[in-house]
């Protein structure tokens, strides 16, 4: 027999606030609860660090390759390994350029991320370990540098700052899809379009049930 | 408590009686508790060493051994015991000390609720700071639903398994195949406030798409999720299974995003930025990708396929004899509730359906039960399901096909399995139908990782 999905998931209270939004909806989203106080500037700045593709919340601050090395001999290289090659579990930083669609892919940060800022955020947010936090940013556009240099990305005395790290295209800024990501379900109500393909697969699968 | 009732629960009479035993304990506390048959000198009381204190939050039978177990692969090295005990779970809810959780990060945080807050800021008409106390304030919700890490099931997760049975031996003969492989999903009742809600006293400005959020352990995890899933049902949790958070859960708070994967479930909620874009942090683009034979990779693709397994009988139980068996198992779907669930103990090659557990509820583990008689014989047993949209499980093989069908130009299945057996790569979006082989002798094994062609 097939059984009748029960939801109730949605509890009563909830469709309580859902009927509470729908009466304040045509409000444009005035606060309904008056819970919770403004932030100063500053407690929104401290936490107003994570970095995207356009860059725009990166910090004042400049390094090179050259005073990057410095930095990450003392601070990375221990786990990172002398080129940033990397020593599993600690991740590979650099090389592997050209080989994602081969059977042996060598991803590494540089090689494979499509944005070099995502190096510059994690830095920033996580690392060095059991140290997080204590790099200035000038440091962490130098470890960046770095690490890009490494990855044949730019040269050696190239000076990463807010502006110039933005510009930096990584080798595999189109290796990515959906490029935009999907940022609306489909019309059912799925983020994951094609899971439906596996009714027609089971048609012409003979060896159902084995590999 | 009624103090004044000789009952058998005299023995929680009180403290001051409980201080009076000279020896004497509580049976399902103590780890050298009696048989339930053995006399006693007071009913409820066994003569063990008294552990009083361990009545004001209560613990399990000392009988009861099963635990999380170490994760495989390096992580063995920190002794994180990580992984959900499926094979003993009962029932469709996880308790919370069997909750599989992922570190990645060597401390766990230890967060006062007293000082911790909740900032929500960028394209907001009003940023605002919540304490704990304000959300708890706010209209609640309790929902059941599954948790499961991205990973969950990957091939990758059987080289690590067979790797560290070579390395650790000692360590993984302990560490059960399910557990190993199918570890990372867990189900619990989650209580907290609507982020929509949060979001809305806010005032979201337009053109905004999406948010980032981030928990205030020591690496930051942070995470871009579309703004369309975050005003959609996702939870700002503080309750889990009737309590708060456990730690290594998120303590105090913690973002509950139903039906996708595990990462997005940022622990130590403590930041929200709403924004227009995704961020592509570290967390969404050199892990939980999934990179294809042709050097593509699928990005921001969270949400959970079809689902189930069999947890008994499952790798590494034995059938001592022939007779009656109860199968039984999990379903879960990212997507809508569990509508069907079917068994075949052929090998696939006719099925029949399972009774579910009620209620379903969606995006959550449903127990399935199915009556089965063992003649003694070879059999391969397994289970798939079907949700309420229609979609189905698929078999390894489909699975691999769908992913090459992903995009242009689509790559057959068995170069898809290749790649998987071969490259060292993480794989995710694992929902493959997990078949289990019944020997003669009534071991159980399983029967399809065992036979991919991998070598560590």
């Amino acid at each position: 027999m097939r059984f009748t999905p029960i939801s109730i998931s949605r509890s009563s209270s909830l469709l309580a606030v859902v009927a509470l939004f729908a009466c304040v909806a045509a409000m444009a989203q005035s606060p309904t609860y008056k819970m919770g106080r403004t932030p100063t500037e500053a407690e929104v700045r401290a936490w107003d660090h994570a970095v995207g593709p356009d860059g725009k919340e990166l910090p004042p601050g400049s390094g090179t390759a050259v005073e990057g090395a410095k930095i990450y001999a003392a601070k990375c290289s221990f786990c990172h390994g002398k080129n940033a090659e990397g020593n599993f579990p600690f991740a590979r930083l650099a090389g592997g350029v050209g080989t994602l669609n081969t059977p042996t892919p060598q991803k590494s940060a540089a090689s494979y991320l499509p944005y070099a800022t995502t190096i510059w955020d994690f830095i920033n947010r996580a690392m060095p370990r059991d140290a997080e936090g204590t790099l200035s940013p000038s440091e962490v556009y130098a470890v960046t540098a770095f690490i890009l240099f490494k990855n044949g990305t730019i040269k050696e005395t190239d000076v990463l700052d807010k502006k110039s790290l933005v510009e930096v295209v990584m080798p595999n800024r189109y290796g990515f899809f959906p490029d935009p990501p999907q940022s609306k379900p489909d019309k059912d109500h799925s983020w994951l379009p094609y899971w439906d393909q596996v009714k027609d697969l089971r048609q012409n699968d003979k060896a159902f049930g084995g590999r | 408590m009624n103090s004044t009732k000789p009952d058998r629960r005299g023995f929680l009479k009180g403290s001051a009686a409980l201080a009076g035993l000279a020896v004497g304990a509580i049976p399902f506390v103590n780890g050298k508790a009696r048989a339930a048959d053995e006399p006693t000198t007071k009913r409820g009381v066994t003569p063990d060493d008294p552990v009083i204190e361990d009545l004001a939050y209560g613990g399990r039978s000392g009988f009861e051994t099963t635990t999380r177990a170490h994760s495989v692969g390096v992580l063995n090295a920190t002794g994180l015991r990580n992984l959900t005990p499926l094979q003993d779970t009962i029932g469709a809810i996880t308790p919370s000390g069997f909750h599989f959780l992922v570190l990645r990060e060597q401390h766990l945080p230890n967060i006062d609720p007293k000082e911790h807050t909740l900032l929500i800021h960028g394209m907001v008409d009003r940023p605002l700071v919540f304490t704990m106390d304000e959300l708890k304030r706010f209209p609640s919700v309790s929902e059941v639903h599954f948790l499961e890490c991205t990973g969950n099931s990957g091939v990758m997760h059987y080289k690590s398994y067979l790797s560290d049975m070579k390395k650790y031996p000692d360590v993984a003969k302990d560490v059960r195949f399910i557990q190993a492989l199918h570890g990372r999903t867990s189900s619990s009742e989650w209580t907290g406030v609507r982020l929509s809600l949060l979001l809305k006293e806010c005032g979201v400005q337009s053109g905004a798409s999406w948010i980032v959020a981030e928990g205030n352990d020591t690496e930051k995890h942070a995470k871009s999720m579309p703004l369309e899933k975050c005003m959609d049902d996702v939870i700002v949790a503080y309750g889990q299974n009737g309590e708060a958070l456990r730690r290594e859960q998120g303590y105090p708070l913690r973002l509950l995003v139903p039906g996708w994967q595990g990462v997005n479930n940022v622990k130590y909620l403590r930041n929200i930025k709403v924004v227009d874009k995704p961020y592509y942090f570290q967390s969404e683009t050199t892990a939980y990708t999934n990179l294809r034979p042709d050097g593509k990779a699928s990005i921001y693709e969270s949400q959970v396929g079809p689902k189930s397994l069999i947890t008994f009988p499952c790798d590494g139980h034995q059938l001592n004899e022939r007779g009656y068996y109860q199968i039984t198992g999990l379903a879960w779907s990212g997507r809508g509730a569990i509508s069907r669930v079917e068994v075949s103990t052929d090998n696939g090659r006719t099925w029949k359906d399972a009774v579910l557990q009620t209620p379903i509820y969606r995006k959550a583990h449903t127990r399935f039960r199915f009556d089965w008689n063992w003649d003694g014989s070879e059999a391969v047993i397994m289970s798939r399901c079907t949700n309420e949209f229609g979609d189905i499980q698929p078999t390894f093989t489909e699975l691999a096909q769908m992913w090459g069908n992903a995009r242009e130009p689509h790559i057959p299945a068995a170069e898809v399995i290749k790649f998987w057996e071969t490259a060292n790569i993480s794989e995710f979006l694992n929902n493959p139908i997990q078949p289990w082989k019944i020997g003669k002798d009534g071991s159980v094994k399983d029967a399809l990782y065992t036979n991919l062609n991998i070598k560590v």
